[in-house]
């Protein structure tokens, strides 16, 4: 799932206090798992922001609460879009992904974001979340142990480890794993150690960011009007 | 007109609660500007609660639950101390005294201590002043009346 964290109170009141109604949009999908942005989160940073509002004197300004099953999807803001020509702005709680979505989907309403959009992840234990995908569009898992070094390696490194992997310990921060003792290790249970001895080819990161943003297109399932953006 | 601060304790079935009436028939005094709101148990108690309950213009909130390891629910207090440590951090960063919020532990048995935490309050509430969210008197005494009366129809079993 898609991983965030929420902003400081502070920051979020100073992009909305300069309007007078204000809709805080929250997401029930990855960031409600995530406990960042979903209802019960949207009811805190409400409360929140309207007491932290009227202590700059700006207690007039309406924030009100709403979330909707998930922003990346049209169909799901479409429940909510009656409402936004009720408001001079919107808060998003949804990622980075959802944030874009509404702001396409409403041209003339500003939209920000209460989230910092982390990473791809898994939730590790109650409370914790930990990275593991870089969505670089080429998945290299099969060839090292089902352990990806882009996210799990500090350097990203193919051919690792470097000199800095210390007790199964990263040099980067004594508390990061080293990915490839990690990668080491489940190899040798697999009995696949011999895999590792192959060089690593360099990574096409074309099919990444680096390539631009991407589009995965099914054409199988493609229906050019259905959709707002059909 | 001055008013005297509003200070609501969230107090646990279990403990708290029987604690503040064990207080009351042992003719114990503490200070009247602490209103009582029983909930089931600490661990009941949101952050949105919290935050409710200063949004409409209290000035301090206590909470307090079973002493560690007495939980009637097993570990309820343990989650609300680190939930109301988390509100302490809020506040915070809204720009409300942490202070104006502590989680108390205390046993049924101890109507004395009751009395004693609800006076520390109330003089820690006394010292830093109204809330800077503070608002008409009467509309505060109307939220905590209002809050108590859905506290109670939620433990009665009827839905709101």
């Amino acid at each position: 799932m898609i991983v965030a964290d929420r902003k400081k109170v502070p920051e979020i009141r100073d992009m909305i206090k300069g309007y007078d109604r204000v809709l805080l949009l929250g997401c029930g999908t990855c960031v409600t798992v995530c406990l960042a942005g979903g209802e019960r989160e949207v009811g805190i940073l409400g409360s929140a922001l309207r007491m932290a509002l009227k202590l700059i004197g700006r207690g007039n300004v309406v924030v009100d609460e709403c979330t909707i099953e998930r922003q990346c999807e049209d169909a799901f803001i479409d429940i909510v879009a009656p409402r936004i020509g009720a408001y001079d702005a919107v808060c998003s709680l949804g990622c980075g992904a959802g944030v874009q979505n509404l702001a396409e989907r409403f041209p003339n309403t500003p939209v920000y974001a209460g989230l910092n959009t982390q990473f791809i992840g898994v939730l590790e234990s109650q409370g914790v979340w930990t990275e593991k995908c870089a969505a670089c569009g080429n998945c290299r898992l099969g060839e090292f142990a089902g352990i990806c070094p882009f996210s799990r390696c500090a350097k990203r490194l193919l051919n690792g480890p470097c000199g800095g992997s210390q007790e199964g310990r990263c040099e980067v921060r004594p508390e990061l794993e080293c990915g490839w003792q990690l990668i080491y290790d489940r190899a040798s249970a697999l009995g696949i150690l011999g895999k590792l001895e192959a060089i690593a080819e360099p990574h096409d990161w074309s099919t990444a960011l680096d390539g631009g943003p991407r589009k995965v297109v099914r054409e199988d399932q493609y229906i050019g009007d259905v959709g707002q953006k059909g | 007109m001055k008013r005297e601060p509003v200070i609501i304790a969230f107090c646990c079935h279990y403990c708290a609660y029987a604690a503040a009436d064990l207080a009351g028939s042992m003719r114990l005094q503490y200070p009247s500007n602490v209103r009582v709101l029983r909930f089931p148990c600490t661990g009941k108690i949101e952050p949105n609660y919290v935050l409710a309950a200063f949004e409409r213009g209290v000035d301090g909130v206590m909470v307090a639950g079973c002493l560690e390891g007495g939980c009637h629910f097993l570990e309820g207090n343990l989650r609300a101390r680190r939930r109301i440590e988390r509100v302490r951090q809020l506040l915070d960063e809204i720009g409300i005294e942490p202070e104006r919020l502590e989680m108390f532990n205390l046993s049924s048995a101890e109507g004395p201590r009751f009395a004693a935490i609800a006076t520390e309050m109330s003089q820690r509430i006394a010292y830093l002043g109204p809330s800077p969210l503070r608002v008409d008197h009467e509309k505060v005494e109307a939220s905590i009346g209002e809050m108590r009366q859905q506290g109670e129809a939620a433990l009665r079993g009827e839905a709101r």
